[in-house]
């Protein structure tokens, strides 16, 4: 029974440990970035790399999450409700929760893994202890540019993405389910409100800067060689799905109950 | 053979001063009470086995890694403990040249070369670029060089790059960590002559740390041993052969009989 207490225990206390970690690790990056000095090329660097670079991964998923949608409404409600339905589950589906979880999910494999595998690789050849003897403050220069184009870009390809999704569901059932395009199209304006649209994209930016703080903070702390950076890799990607679906449930929990 | 005699300390004051330093990683006890002195404009070759806390000597001094107890001074200022801020200016007294050279590899050779004078030392781009390019030069390395990727360099140009890196801002206090490990022993001349011509130059206080005795007795004023942790000899090169101790002789003629009995796995 003894054994039994014990490992719990042990899990118990690696579990306190990883979460005192990140509220430091968090802090540390967070209080850096109103601390001067700011490194505003490699916060453009990561900009265009985060968010620029994103954008097609991002648009084709919108696009085809739109489409579903519009097929699954129209074949999932009853047919004399489905004219209203159509436009209405796309446009909500899509600027509520589909646009940033999809959005924030493509993010955590795209830029998650990428962050964590080259600031892991930096990590076990020396190359973040040879920022520290270039009077350069790893945190600094890695972390925060890094946050920041999570925290900043997100929200605009959420928003982008909002767009080119309903214009799938647009697509669909002009095309394939026989609606009237302007009719489609006003019933989408009308159906369109500020706060389904603003809780988007405030889910978007928390889930940007999970994504990459996920990404910095497992690439920072690998060790041992490629096995290390690999476990990294994993552990950043998962952990920033699971945190994103998390924070999706109690940001929406917040502002729709 | 070292040609020129360890230069006579301008204040009494040593550059660095380090007393009882203790780390631990869990139950390994890695340093057990370190005291040693580095005088100013000595170069100063720290040898010992693999193991047998060299680089966490370094990493200490460098604040990369905080030791458990102990001092650490660096002109006389005590340095253990101290901020990020604080720890950045202090940065800019030092160069470091890592084992496995640490270049960025995001970054083209001469931007990594330049990397501390333009992200810690806010010289302009232009003027950084310019004193890379000198520092290329005086490690042998012509300009075409500057514009490749570390990862299109043999081992021996990437050290002699990070070399570069470690000298182009003229700092007071250079480290050089394993500097010809890996490298065959032709280049390895090679550094450890880059290294005896620039810390000439620099006039440079320097620590190195390496288990090839070659390169120990070329770049060193002085060399001491390391051995669990704590530093158990200390004395000019040229008494290094005549030390009277068994633990220096087996390391320096790398017998496996001896005093020093080899850890096979790591503790």
């Amino acid at each position: 029974m003894l054994p039994l207490f014990a490992s719990v225990g042990r899990v118990f206390i690696a579990f306190i440990d990883s979460v005192g970690r990140l509220s430091l690790f968090t802090g540390t990056a967070l209080s850096h970035v109103v601390r001067p000095p700011f490194y505003g090329r490699a916060l453009l660097r990561q900009l265009v790399d985060v968010g620029y670079f994103s954008l097609p991964v991002v648009g084709m998923t919108a696009v085809f999450t739109g489409m579903v949608l519009a097929l699954q409404t129209f074949s999932g409600f009853p047919s004399y409700v489905a004219s209203s339905a159509v436009p209405s589950v796309v446009l909500l589906s899509m600027t509520r929760e589909l646009g940033p979880v999809i959005a924030g999910l493509m993010l955590a494999g795209r830029i998650g893994a990428a962050v964590a595998a080259e600031i892991g690789t930096m990590r076990v050849t020396d190359q973040i202890d040879a920022l520290s003897t270039l009077s350069t403050n790893p945190f600094k220069y890695l972390v925060v540019p890094r946050v920041l184009a999570g925290l900043v870009t997100l929200p605009l390809l959420v928003l982008i993405a909002d767009v080119i999704g309903v214009f799938g569901g647009f697509l669909v059932s002009t095309y394939k389910l026989g609606f009237n395009p302007s009719g489609y199209l006003a019933l989408t304006i009308s159906y369109l409100k500020t706060m389904d649209v603003v809780s988007g994209l405030v889910k978007a930016g928390m889930f940007g800067f999970v994504v990459t703080l996920m990404g910095c903070y497992h690439g920072y702390h690998s060790r041992g060689g490629a096995q290390g950076v690999g476990s990294a890799t994993t552990n950043a990607v998962v952990s920033a799905s699971v945190l994103i679906l998390l924070t999706d449930y109690l940001i929406t929990a917040l502002v729709f109950s | 053979m070292t040609t020129s005699m360890p230069p006579k300390p301008e204040t009494a004051t040593p550059k660095i001063s380090i007393r009882g330093l203790v780390k631990s990683f869990g139950p390994n006890r890695v340093l057990r009470g370190v005291d040693l002195d580095i005088e100013r404009g000595e170069s100063l070759v720290v040898i010992g086995g693999s193991g047998s806390g060299k680089s966490v000597l370094l990493k200490c001094i460098l604040g990369l890694v905080r030791p458990d107890a102990g001092s650490i001074k660096i002109d006389g200022e005590e340095t253990v403990g101290l901020g990020a801020g604080a720890r950045d200016e202090l940065m800019t007294k030092f160069g470091m040249l890592f084992q496995g050279g640490a270049l960025f590899d995001s970054l083209a050779v001469w931007e990594n070369v330049a990397f501390g004078l333009i992200q810690g030392r806010n010289v302009d781009r232009d003027t950084a670029r310019k004193r890379a390019f000198a520092a290329l030069a005086s490690v042998g390395l012509s300009e075409d060089v500057g514009a490749l990727n570390p990862a299109e360099l043999s081992g021996g140009m990437q050290k002699r790059v990070a070399l570069a890196r470690a000298i182009v801002a003229e700092p007071e206090i250079i480290f050089f960590d394993e500097p010809t490990t890996g490298l065959d022993p032709i280049m390895s001349d090679i550094i450890n002559e880059l290294i005896v011509d620039c810390v000439k130059r620099l006039g440079a206080t320097t620590l190195s740390i390496t288990h090839d005795m070659a390169s120990a007795r070329k770049i060193a004023n002085r060399i001491a041993m390391l051995y669990q942790g704590k530093i158990i000899w200390s004395g000019p090169t040229a008494q290094i052969d005549h030390s009277g101790n068994d633990y220096v002789d087996q390391f320096i003629h790398g017998r496996a009989s001896g005093p020093i009995r080899m850890e096979v796995r790591r503790a």
